[in-house]
């Protein structure tokens, strides 16, 4: 059925084919190797490609706020800035700090890294274009998204230094508390769509986006989740572990070099990854906007490639959440979890209780307009 | 109940004052850039004449300033930045005379704080709004201020009244 489309630049065909092409070639075994390495590869590369990418775009925006220019030196609108950046922090000495603990001070960096790279394996960019693709899929990303804080609070605590260690711990509290409030929003919309796995969420949503027909709950939901998600990037006005003012740079004050430069992807990435999980659980994923009966206009929007389809709507979460960050002075520590315990929480479990009600009595939007 | 209702009116009203200060900064989004890019707006760099970037002696076309080799600007200095070197000539007359040799000024040493141009008695000296003084060594920021064969401007001759040579000197 979704292919009686026509859909000249999607990724799929090719995928298909050199798939075709590796198993005709090779024996079973060794197709699925070549295939997996493939995959790690275009993953990895995507990653790095993305958080380049990230960066400029959040330092222009930013400047933007601040009524600047931004970047604007190093190539036409400084696009290669970060570019020059990257291979500066390539180049960096690593420097090694006494009386850490050694083991635990190197290992973080890839506690961190790893659990957002897994994180970002399972993420439909478009169709077709997913690594892994759980039936347990919102637990998955859930789960090892959450894997990052290990990495934080090793990095605090093998540091030996005073903010490093407050940094960490500041993080640690913000993102257990935040984490519950993410998973419970998430489980709300997996209550809706009636699955785990991302795949079969994004096409339940092809007439009408998961916000719009479960409307009031998903609506709650989705801001609660935006909250939530912001916090779990120790970004914005969320920042209190890195807070500069106080704590130079909270956890990864002792790092430097490639290994500094992997927090600082990570923390990048973790915000492409908190956008594009509301993008596929909230606002129809890889999905072009289809309306029902409407043939040819659906047609129409099937020419614009699905992965840009998902890219345009996760632009639109990282540009508000860049919004948020550029407004809003960081909250106290006591603040921070007043808003997470006494208000997204209650909330959230009433929003979880009217979204079960919801679908049961069949309230939502598609049963009301079936 | 009334906690509850309290605890609902701060949600709403926190609610409210987080919009507010998003419309704000989404105004901010769109609004003009203030950003000066500087080599490239060079020609239409606009510099407050208040902006002191260099101490310079003002030459007439003939050559001349206004410096008596007083000292007093050297003696002000808090840096030492100012060094008068004077040497002494005779007029036609067989008088003795002080005169100004070199004004050796550091730019690498000043602050900038002004001193030396308000207690010049002669306003020899000013501040200019030429600011590109980077340079590749500290040598080039020591720098003599009197151009090469400068002379002290002659004061006309003051045949009046005490008065009025007073007002004469101020408004000079
Ligand atoms: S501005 Fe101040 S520091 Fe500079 S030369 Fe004059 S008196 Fe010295
Ligand atoms: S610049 Fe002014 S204060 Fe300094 S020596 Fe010359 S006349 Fe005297």
């Amino acid at each position: 059925m979704l292919l009686n489309y026509s859909q000249p630049l999607e990724l799929n065909k090719l995928t298909s084919r050199i798939d075709a092409a590796l198993h005709a070639a090779l024996p079973e075994f060794w197709a699925v190797v070549i295939e997996l390495v493939l995959v790690g590869i275009l993953l990895i590369a995507t990653y790095a490609l993305l958080a380049v990418v990230l960066i400029y775009v959040e330092r222009k925006i930013t400047a933007f706020f601040q009524a600047r220019i931004g970047p604007n030196r190093v190539g036409k609108y400084g696009i290669f800035q970060t570019v020059a950046d990257v291979t500066k922090i390539l180049i960096k000495e690593i420097i090694h700090i006494n009386r850490i603990d050694k083991f635990l001070f190197y290992t973080a960096p890839f506690f961190i890294i790893g659990a957002s790279i897994m994180a970002f394996g399972a993420i439909p960019f478009g169709q077709g274009l997913q690594a892994v693709d759980f039936n347990i899929g919102v637990l998955y990303v859930i789960s090892v998204s959450s894997l990052g804080i290990i990495g934080v609070l090793l990095a605090g605590w093998s540091s030996n230094n005073k903010y490093s260690m407050i940094g960490a711990m500041r993080s640690g509290a913000q993102f257990v508390s935040y984490e519950l409030s993410a998973g419970i929003a998430l489980m709300t919309m997996v209550v809706l769509s009636g699955t785990m796995q991302l795949s079969t969420m994004v096409e339940s949503q092809r007439y009408c986006w998961n916000i719009f027909n479960g409307h009031l709950p998903a609506l709650v939901a989705f801001i609660i989740y935006l909250i939530s998600g912001h916090a779990e990037t120790n970004r914005g006005p969320f920042d209190l572990p890195e807070a500069e003012s106080e704590l130079t740079a909270g956890y990864h004050t002792e790092y430097s070099g490639l290994q500094f430069g992997f927090f600082y992807l990570a923390e990048y990435l973790n915000m492409f990854i908190i956008a594009s999980i509301g993008a596929t659980v909230f606002l129809g994923g890889w999905m072009p906007l289809q309306i029902n009966g409407w043939e040819s206009f659906n047609q129409l929007m099937w020419f614009i490639p699905s992965y840009l389809w998902f890219f345009g709507k996760v632009a639109v979460l990282i540009f508000f959440s860049l919004w948020v960050r550029w407004s809003f002075p960081r909250l106290r520590i006591d603040q921070l979890l007043n808003l997470e315990w006494k208000y997204l929480l209650p909330i959230n479990l009433v929003n979880l209780l009217v979204m079960v009600i919801l679908v049961l009595t069949g309230l939502t939007l598609t049963d009301i307009f079936k | 109940m009334r906690t509850f209702s309290e605890y609902l009116r701060d949600m709403f009203s926190g609610i409210r004052s987080l919009l507010s200060g998003l419309s704000i900064t989404w105004k901010e989004l769109w609004t003009k850039k203030v950003t000066r890019q500087y080599p490239e707006n060079r020609d239409t760099l606009v510099i407050s004449e208040r902006f002191r970037a260099e101490l310079v002696m003002p030459h007439d076309e003939n050559n001349e300033h206004a410096c008596t080799a007083c000292g007093i600007c050297q003696i002000n200095c808090p840096n030492g930045t100012i060094n008068v070197i004077s040497r002494t000539t005779e007029t036609e007359d067989g008088k003795k005379k002080k005169e100004l040799d070199r004004y050796v000024y550091n730019l690498g040493t000043c602050t900038f704080c002004n001193l030396c141009v308000i207690t010049c008695p002669s306003d020899a000296i000013v501040f200019s709004n030429n600011f590109e003084n980077a340079t590749f060594t500290r040598n080039k920021l020591v720098k003599q201020l009197n151009h090469e064969g400068s002379r002290l401007r002659e004061k006309k001759p003051i045949k009046k009244a005490g008065n009025e040579a007073e007002k004469d000197s101020q408004t000079a």
